[in-house]
């Protein structure tokens, strides 16, 4: 019975099928799929707090509401990929629980501070350009509820982006210190961001697996060698410089060369040893904590009027 | 304590003269909270003009298991289709 079930997965995964939630599917495959996904999602919620940090200090009402709807969309984002984690079996709450217990990672990139205004803008250019690199290849994964979700997220990145980028703009018609502010964000974020597409392919252990059930599309380098060959023309459009000196085009490969990246930092950050990795988990786990009796009320007066609703 | 509120699917018409469409799911602890819940996930660039919330535990659905036998009795009828019957060219808007 089983390999009739493995072979009607194989065959729906090779014609590029979607898999449902009520199919039968490898236990690696959910495992896979349940990690990614709510690594995904965590990052999405703990991804809230590097801008929202500045929402109380906007420069403007203007900036304070688009700054606003991006914090939300983020918790939308999440909120769709917890739910898509939920259709594989995984239990929200054990979701959360993992996260605050350090059982669960998130992007190592939201353990970075955002120390001025224009790491906002910066986070939205490059941050979420990397996200979106990332991401509309996994519109086609073959999770359907992962790739649904997918979808819509990647419409919400691009204003995501591009508020990010208009930002900077108006930061860099400025003043000198107003475009040193950019400069100094964009050197503070470039190598972070390239660390986003995750290990080396040499050093990647679920790569291969993941390509083969078509949850990944390409590769980490694949995705890492589009980001920097979209990043470089958006920087010279803004009039920044990228922190690499070995940053070059190279006419051969037709793709940018670029410096090597600091593996030994993204370890140490991933391992919980970045400047903010303590912090952002305390925050999710008192907001989880003092959230506790707001959601005991609601389930209290959920039932009290269910109760009335059958005696009336 | 652990206490999750229950699950709800998530149904939004997109513009008037189209069908609901399931877009997802989400937790509240009952219809009303649901329905704001799902305003606030689901539709926040206007995607919708109405929307149904639907405890996810009253759904019944078919079972993948018996995908082939279950839908056989619509793969084997296919006089059912308008392209089963042949009409000559020359007769116009058939």
């Amino acid at each position: 019975m089983t390999s009739a079930l493995q072979e009607y997965f194989d065959a729906t995964i090779a014609n590029e099928q979607r898999i449902e939630p009520r199919d039968w599917v490898p236990d690696g495959y959910r495992k896979t799929m349940v990690r990614q996904i709510a690594q995904h999602a965590h990052s999405e919620i703990i991804g809230m707090q590097p801008e929202g940090n500045w929402i109380t200090r906007a420069p403007s009402l203007r900036r304070k509401a688009i700054l606003l709807a991006k914090v939300q969309d983020e918790a939308g984002h999440g909120l769709y990929l917890y739910a898509a984690a939920e259709t594989l079996g995984a239990d929200r709450t054990e979701l959360t629980e993992n996260l605050i217990a350090g059982r669960q990672k998130y992007s190592s990139i939201f353990n970075y501070p955002t120390l001025t205004y224009a790491d906002v803008g910066v986070i939205g250019w490059l941050v979420d350009g990397a996200a979106i690199c990332n991401q509309v290849p996994l519109c086609r994964s073959s999770y359907g509820p992962y790739a649904r979700a997918m979808i819509r997220i990647c419409k919400e990145e691009s204003f995501h982006q591009r508020q990010g980028y208009e930002l900077l703009m108006t930061m860099m018609r400025g003043t000198q210190a107003q475009r040193d502010m950019v400069q100094e964000a964009t050197n503070r974020w470039w190598w972070p961001a390239l660390m986003m597409f995750g290990p080396p392919d040499a050093d990647s252990t679920n790569t291969a697996q993941s390509m083969a059930w078509k949850i990944k599309r390409h590769t980490n380098d694949e995705l890492r060698q589009r980001f920097v060959d979209m990043s470089v023309p958006q920087a010279r459009a803004l009039g920044v410089s990228l922190p690499d000196p070995q940053l070059r085009w190279n006419p051969e490969r037709e793709h940018h060369d670029f410096g090597d990246i600091d593996w030994v930092e993204f370890k140490r950050v991933v391992s919980g040893h970045g400047p903010c990795n303590a912090e952002r988990v305390a925050i999710r786990k008192a907001a989880h904590e003092e959230g506790a009796w707001v959601r005991e009320a609601a389930s209290a007066y959920a039932e009290k009027h269910a109760r009335e609703e059958v005696m009336t | 304590m652990k206490n999750e509120w229950p699950l709800w699917e998530v149904f939004v018409r997109g513009k008037r003269g189209l069908n609901h469409v399931h877009v997802g799911s989400l937790r509240a602890s009952d219809g009303e909270m649901a329905v704001r819940h799902a305003r606030d996930l689901y539709t926040r660039r206007n995607e919708g003009v109405s929307i149904w919330v639907v405890p996810a535990a009253a759904i019944v659905a078919s079972s993948p298991d018996e995908k082939d036998p279950f839908f056989a009795p619509s793969a084997d009828k296919v006089y059912r289709h308008p392209t089963f019957y042949d009409i000559p060219d020359n007769v116009p808007h058939m």
